[in-house]
Parts: structure tokens; C-alpha cells; sequence
């Protein structure tokens, strides 16, 4: 079958500050067909995206829809493209009924007349294969309605071409093939669909194409058909790098945190962590790795006391200076700050870096005050010692800022995370949790990052280590437990593991769940 | 209690209600749009001075006032000067992002500075004060809308008040059908509930914002214009009674859950509430004050009753108080 192309995208690049979110992309999107926009976290698909719909403007490069070439500088010149976007975040009005944010910002003549547009929304979902009640308020409806609500709303608009954005990572397996039923109706309909995912299975289950980007750079595109996971796995992660990451062997790593049956349901009653056991070791980096939103942030919470836990879940935790054979203490039960007080130390370096952990108004000394804020003589603080640590952090770890006073929220993120880093080393742990402390940060500051955490791990305290590169976590780490789905898919040495090995695991039970 | 005395009561009610019923309205409509304007009092401040200086200015150089001229003059200048402190309010929270609340409370004193300051003159000019004459403006304000004489008890409770009364009834109406029935109103509201998807929308979130609390306080302004010509028929007192009866129309916004219909009879309820200790035998002073607490405690356990009760369509709009801008990109 022909198919005519929809949009064109010429070398198109896109740049954040210093950092190349899209280098020079091509891509063609067309009518009739289901294309897989597929790479790992930040490897710059949503950012694509976002450019046909009008939220970022392409630094360079052409975009032409229906071949002519067109400038897309807003929402509202997106629309007027033909292209729909659903986001990951859904923008509905919560009190409005579904019609009331269908209609929303229509230009219409005439009053507004919810019959009418309720017979359209009707009509639109007969056609294609969903239903909505175009009187439910939103605020009733649940996650898959928001977003057929969210589709409804763009087919409203008469686009023809739709770009959804991690679609699945909210839904159930059967609202996920209840989606798929709707995109393969559009499709037969001639509207030219985009998936944006990381997930492999749905992959091959949906699209008739493929088009893989890593680190920003389109890697290619090719025929679902033609192709399968393990193929797509290597476009995705690449060939090995070497780094050359420092990596003195472990010295007499002794147990130092027994963690068995760590489960966690999410407010919406979603399992987000599996039955997840493991041991870190003293003296040891474990890594873990795993697609976006895997349970890296709820088992770290779990450990730190954040997450309630099910029933049955134990940690174990031996500090440094246990004696041999001691069972150690049970932090299962402990309050957040018991558990901190105990020496473990969770560095959370998350997407807003300032979101967690540092106050952004507050200076380096304040920073550092937020952990000692209970010493000090009866009613009054002690500021000395969090000073003298805030010098010494600035000083060891080169952290750039005017002054030790000097608002955080105004340093560079590499200066920022380093600052994080630094205040809980200085808490001289037994165990020390990261995620994604590399995040944004340029060359040197990693290696400064990766340094600090390996002399962490030879005074023998437990690292723990989330990261997004998987290049990264085979050379820093010793260890590598791997998440899919909220479960251990499996834990590596990574001395001698490889890096598809890794991939694999990553997506090992989606793989099953889909054949089963 | 009499029926002569009850028919009183209810009258003096509606009255009372009919001040901060426009005070509320104004409000209503300004808190849609997520603009959370504490400067009511103020404004109805601005509105009663502007009104009453424009009559006062009118019927002073003119030997035969005429009462079409007198009424226009000083409707068009309380809405015009409560709308500029309508304006100053948004160019203040929305283009320069400044903390509503400061703001709003900032506006209250600011209007009740500037009343009193141009209140005091004008009874300079009046010859002293309470000498402040706007006869034929305040006759026109009051005049009954129907001659009531041989319409007995019918008459003296409904159609025994002046045409402003009756304005702000429709105006109430009005206002929800613009809110629930039109696609400019669902537009206001989507802006207040949640402004990144009205922008996402295509709505231009700054002008309905600036629209919204410039008309609103247009409308809360014509509370303090009937308070002067009506309610004191005509004159300035410097005794702060606006700014009390701004307040309670900021609570009567609470109380009628953001519904513009519910606060005409939350209004009259306020009214009720606030003269009933007149016609209660044995009373005190101080127990006088007690009972003008009355209004407040109704609005603190209406708002004890929804916060029970967590019904979305019973809460303020989701981002009321709070400043848009888009998100940096």
C-alpha cells in the first residue's frame, strides 16, 4: 500500500542552554500508517514531538506538512496544521463535564450549544471504537476516560494527524489493547499516527514502523515487520562506550542492607515495586537500571522509610562497625528520620533538581542546616558547623558561587547536585542512595560525581546507584540489579556483563506479558 | 415581633443585602477568572465616593438638577472608578505578578484612604458634615420602582425599593447565565480553573483575567454608590460602615458557594441576620454586637459544611490566588 507523506521533518535541531536536546533530525510521518517513535529516557522524542505541536520551536531545520513547508510557533497553529498532540499530562478542566472540554476554546458562531457538540463527540467515538459520556465530569472519570477525552478533543479539532505521548504508561493491559483497537481504526481511516513509547512489545504489537532515536540523533527507521526487540534494542542502547571510570575492586564487601519482599502500591492502587529483594553490599556500587519509572524512586523511598511497604517486607541493616554475625536492625517500621539518624542517607537528584532535598532560597549554609537544624544548644541553632561544612563542600568539590549565602536556586545544576551530594557524604553514611545524580551534568562534573560515590565505596559504605546510562553504570558499578515493571529482572556482575545483556532485562517481563 | 415590625425587618434585610449583593457579584465574577481581589471593600469604597462626588459636583453648579442626568453621572462614575481600581488591582497580579492578597488588602486601605480623604472634602464644601446635598440624585436612587400605597403587604415586601434593588436580582441572574450557558463564560471559568489548558486552548488567559476583574469591580463599586445613595441617602459618613459591609460581601461569596443566584438570598440572609438584634427585646450594646457576628458564623460553617462535604462544583475555582505564567520553555 502507498502511503502519502504527512509531515516531513528536515534536519531539525533543537537546543536546551548547552545541551543538544534533537541533533539534526529527520523523520517522515505518514497517513495511513502507525510510526513508533522509540528511544530510552532523554533521548529527545517528546521534545520532537512537542515541535509539531507548537510547545517548542526548532532552532533549526524545516518542517512541512502535506509538503509545503510551515511554521508551527503555537498550540493553535499546530491545530490549524491538522496535528494533535496528546500529552502525557492531560490539560483538562477537572469541574467541567467531557463536552464542556471538548468545546473549550472553539470559536464557534452562535451560542454554545452542548446537544449538538455532545452528538459529535458521539458520533467521533461510534466511529472509531471508544465511548465517553459526554456529560461525566472529568474530576469522575478515570485515567484511560481522561485520555480518550483528551483524543476526542483533538479529533474534535479535525486533526489528522496524532501524536500520542507515552499513551500506555498510565493505562491497564486492557485499556492499553482497547487504545490500540482506536489507533488501528484510525489508521484505516487514513490519519497518520505517532506513538511515542519506550516499551518494546507495543512496539511490535501496534506500529507498522520504527523510528529509533538515542541521545538525540535519529538512529533510523524500519519496518516493524522487518525487525524484532532484540534488533530495536541495539538500535536504542548503541554500541558499548568505554568511559574509563575508575574502578578499584571491592574490598571484603560485607552485607549491609538484606532488603526481602518490598512491595508498593501507589495512591491509585497501581503495584509500583514487585516483591524486590537484594542485598547491598559495604564496599560495594550496586546499580540500578530500568526504563523510566521502572520503581527506581519508590524502592529508594521504600528504603528510606517514604513508601509504606505490604505486609512481609523486611529490611535489614547491619552499619558500618557491626560485629560479624550480628543480625542487624529492622528498618521496616522506622520513621524517615530514624532511619536517616541511622546513617542512611538518600541523595535524590530528581527531575527539578531543587524539588527534593535543597531549599532553593536558602544559601549553601542553609542547605547544610536542614540536616543538623536539632543540634545546637536548647532553642537555638547551630550555624558554625553547617558553614564550616558548607566551605568544605564548596572547597573539595569545586562547587562555583559567589558565597556560601548565596542563593542555591541561582547555581548552575551541576553546582546544585554537587552541593546535594556533598551534604549527605558529609553525613558520613553507611549506606548512600543516588538517582540520577549525573543527570544534566557536563563530563567533568561526572567524573568529579562518579569519583566521590567510588571513595564512598572503599570506606566501606553501601552505594546505591540509580542511572539512566547504561554505559555509565557498566563501568562505575560492581553490581547491577536490573528493574522491569516494579520486579528484579534479574542482578548482574558488571564486570562481565554486556551492555544488550542489560537491555534485555530491562524489558524481560514486558516481553512475557505480552506472549502470555 | 409585629408583622409591622417583621415587614421592617425583612425591608431593612433587603436593603442591607442589596449592598453587599453587588459587592459579592462583583467578586463572584472576579474570582472566576482566578483573581482573588481582598480589595472589595476598597472598591466599593472607590465606587460610593466617585458617585456621589458626580451628582454632588452636578446638583452643586446646577440650580434645577435633572434626575436622568444626576442618575447616569454618577452610575457611570462609580463603575468607572471602581473599574480603575479593578485595573490597578490586575495590572498589579497578572502583568507584574504580585501576591493577590497583599494586593487586595493594600486596595482596601487605598480606597478607604482615598473615600474618606475626597468624603471629608466634599463636606468641606458642603458647609459641614452631614450638610452634603444630593436631593435630587438620592430621590431618584430611592424612588419605589411601583406605587406601593394600595398594594398592601405584597407591595411593601416586594416592590418597595429603589430600581437598584431589582438591577442586582437581574444582574445575579445574568451573571449565571453568562457563566453556565454561554462559551465566553465557560471560557472565564476554564481560565480560573485551570489556565495552562485554557492557554492550551487558544483562550487568552490575560485579557479574560483583566476583563473579568475590571467588570467585577465595575460591579462590587455599584455596592458602595447604592450604600451612599440609598442606604444614607445621599451624604458621607467617615465611620468605615463600607468597609465592614465589604467584608461581609467578601464571606457572602464564600457562603453562596461562587453562584451568583445563591448570594441574592445568602444577601437578604446576611441582612436578616445582621438587623434582627433591633427587634429582639432586652438587648444589650454589647449583646447588639454579638448578633452582628452572626453573618460571619454562617460563613464559617458553610464553609465548615463544604470542606465536609468535598463536592467540586462547591469549591473555589481551582486556581484562585494564584499568578499564570507559562512555563519556561
Amino acid at each position: 500500500m502507498e502511503h502519502t507523506s504527512a509531515i516531513q521533518l528536515k534536519n531539525i535541531t533543537k537546543r536546551f542552554g548547552k545541551v543538544v536536546a534533537n541533533d539534526s533530525v529527520s523523520l517522515d510521518i505518514r497517513r495511513g500508517e502507525i510510526l513508533s517513535l522509540l528511544g530510552e529516557n532523554g533521548s529527545g522524542k517528546t521534545t520532537l514531538m512537542n515541535m509539531l505541536a507548537g510547545i517548542y520551536f526548532p532552532d533549526e531545520g524545516e518542517i512541512l506538512v502535506n509538503g509545503q513547508s510551515v511554521t508551527i510557533a503555537s498550540p493553535k497553529d499546530a491545530f490549524l496544521c491538522g496535528i494533535g498532540m496528546i500529552h502525557q499530562h492531560f490539560k483538562l478542566v477537572d469541574v467541567f463535564t467531557a463536552a464542556e472540554n471538548i468545546v473549550l476554546g472553539l470559536e464557534d458562531e452562535g451560542k454554545l450549544d452542548l446537544k449538538a457538540a455532545a452528538g459529535k463527540i458521539t458520533d467521533i467515538c461510534q466511529k472509531y471504537g471508544f465511548s465517553i459520556d459526554p456529560a461525566k465530569k472529568v474530576y469522575d472519570m478515570s485515567v484511560s476516560e481522561k485520555q480518550t477525552v483528551e483524543i476526542v478533543k483533538v479529533l474534535y479539532r479535525g486533526a489528522d494527524i496524532l501524536i500520542l505521548d507515552e499513551p500506555t504508561a498510565v493505562l491497564t493491559p486492557q485499556e492499553t489493547n482497547q487504545l490500540f483497537t482506536v489507533m488501528r481504526n484510525m489508521k484505516a481511516d487514513g490519519k497518520a499516527m505517532v506513538i511515542i513509547t519506550h516499551k518494546l512489545h507495543e512496539v511490535m504489537d501496534v506500529s507498522d514502523r520504527v523510528a529509533v532515536l538515542r541521545k538525540g540523533r535519529y538512529i533510523g527507521d524500519v519496518a516493524t515487520a522487518e525487525t524484532s526487540p532484540q534488533k530495536l534494542t541495539d538500535m536504542m542502547v548503541g554500541h558499548a562506550v568505554s568511559l574509563n571510570i575508575e574502578r578499584p575492586a571491592p574490598e571484603n564487601p560485607t552485607p549491609r542492607l538484606d532488603a526481602k519482599g518490598l512491595t508498593v502500591y501507589d495512591a491509585m492502587g497501581v503495584k509500583r515495586l514487585d516483591n524486590v529483594s537484594f542485598t547491598a553490599m559495604g564496599g560495594e556500587i550496586l546499580g540500578i537500571a530500568g526504563i523510566a519509572g521502572s520503581g527506581q524512586k519508590e524502592l529508594l523511598e521504600a528504603i528510606a522509610g517514604l513508601q509504606g511497604l505490604s505486609a512481609g517486607a523486611s529490611i535489614l541493616y547491619r552499619p558500618i562497625g557491626t560485629a560479624e554475625g550480628d543480625q542487624g536492625v529492622e528498618l521496616v517500621g522506622k520513621t524517615p528520620l530514624q532511619i536517616k539518624k541511622s546513617g542512611v542517607s538518600l541523595a535524590f537528584v530528581p527531575e527539578d533538581r531543587l524539588g527534593m532535598g535543597l531549599v532553593g532560597s536558602l544559601g549553601m549554609t542553609g542547605n547544610m542546616l536542614l540536616r543538623s537544624y536539632r543540634k545546637g544548644v536548647g532553642f537555638f541553632t547551630d550555624r558554625k558547623a553547617p558553614r564550616k561544612l558548607a566551605e568544605d563542600v564548596m572547597e573539595q568539590l569545586e562547587v562555583v558561587t559567589p558565597g556560601v549565602n548565596f542563593p542555591v536556586r541561582r547555581l548552575s545544576g551541576g553546582n546544585v547536585q554537587k552541593v546535594l551530594v556533598g551534604r549527605e557524604i558529609a553525613q558520613e553514611p553507611s549506606v548512600l542512595m543516588t538517582a540520577y545524580a549525573v543527570r544534566g551534568l557536563d563530563i567533568n562534573t561526572s567524573y568529579t560525581i562518579y569519583n566521590l560515590l567510588t571513595e564512598q565505596k572503599m570506606k566501606g559504605v553501601a552505594v546505591i546507584y540509580v542511572g539512566e546510562d547504561l554505559d555509565v553504570l557498566l563501568e562505575l558499578c560492581d553490581r547491577i540489579m536490573v528493574l522491569c515493571g516494579g520486579q528484579v529482572s534479574g542482578i548482574v556482575d558488571a564486570r562481565s556483563t554486556t551492555k544488550e545483556e542489560v537491555g534485555l532485562l530491562m524489558t524481560r517481563f514486558e516481553k512475557e506479558a505480552a506472549q502470555s | 415581633m409585629t408583622s409591622t415590625q417583621l415587614i421592617q425587618l425583612i425591608q431593612s434585610a433587603i436593603v442591607f443585602g442589596t449592598v453587599i449583593l453587588y459587592g459579592a457579584l462583583g467578586e463572584i465574577l472576579t474570582e472566576k477568572s482566578g483573581n482573588l481581589n481582598l480589595g472589595v471593600p476598597g472598591i466599593m469604597y472607590l465606587g460610593g465616593i466617585a458617585g456621589l462626588a458626580a451628582s454632588f459636583f452636578y446638583e452643586f453648579n446646577n440650580p434645577a438638577p435633572s434626575p436622568v442626568v444626576c442618575l447616569v453621572l454618577s452610575f457611570v462614575a462609580a463603575f468607572l472608578a471602581a473599574a480603575l481600581g479593578g485595573l490597578l488591582y490586575s495590572f498589579l497580579t497578572i502583568t507584574l505578578r504580585a501576591n493577590q492578597n497583599v494586593t487586595g488588602l493594600t486596595l482596601t486601605i487605598f480606597g478607604s484612604g482615598v473615600a474618606n480623604f475626597f468624603g471629608g472634602s466634599l463636606n468641606t464644601m458642603a458647609g459641614g458634615v452631614g450638610q452634603i446635598s444630593v436631593a435630587t440624585s438620592s430621590a431618584i436612587y430611592r424612588a419605589n420602582i411601583a406605587n406601593v400605597s394600595h398594594l398592601g403587604v405584597f407591595g411593601s415586601l416586594f416592590l418597595s425599593y429603589g430600581f437598584m434593588v431589582y438591577l442586582a436580582i437581574a444582574l445575579a441572574i445574568a451573571m449565571r447565565w453568562f457563566l453556565g450557558r454561554t462559551r465566553k463564560g465557560l471560557n472565564l471559568r476554564a481560565v480560573g480553573e485551570n489556565p495552562a489548558t485554557a492557554d492550551a486552548a487558544g483562550i487568552n488567559v490575560t485579557r479574560n483575567k483583566y476583563l473579568a476583574t475590571c467588570i467585577g469591580a465595575g460591579i462590587s463599586g455599584l455596592g458602595g454608590l447604592y450604600y451612599t445613595m440609598d442606604y444614607i441617602k445621599g451624604t458621607w459618613a467617615n465611620d468605615g460602615t463600607i468597609e465592614a459591609l465589604g467584608w461581609l460581601a467578601v464571606a457572602l461569596v464564600i457562603f453562596a458557594v461562587w453562584r451568583s443566584v445563591n448570594a441574592i438570598w445568602g444577601s437578604y440572609l446576611f441582612g436578616l441576620l445582621f438587623w434582627m438584634y433591633l427587634y429582639i427585646p432586652g438587648l444589650t450594646r454589647s449583646s447588639q454586637e454579638l448578633f452582628k457576628m452572626l453573618p460571619y458564623l454562617v460563613t464559617i460553617a458553610v464553609l465548615i459544611f463544604i470542606s465536609l462535604r468535598k463536592k467540586q462544583e462547591n469549591q473555589p475555582p481551582a486556581s484562585l490566588g494564584l499568578a499564570y505564567f507559562r512555563e519556561e520553555r
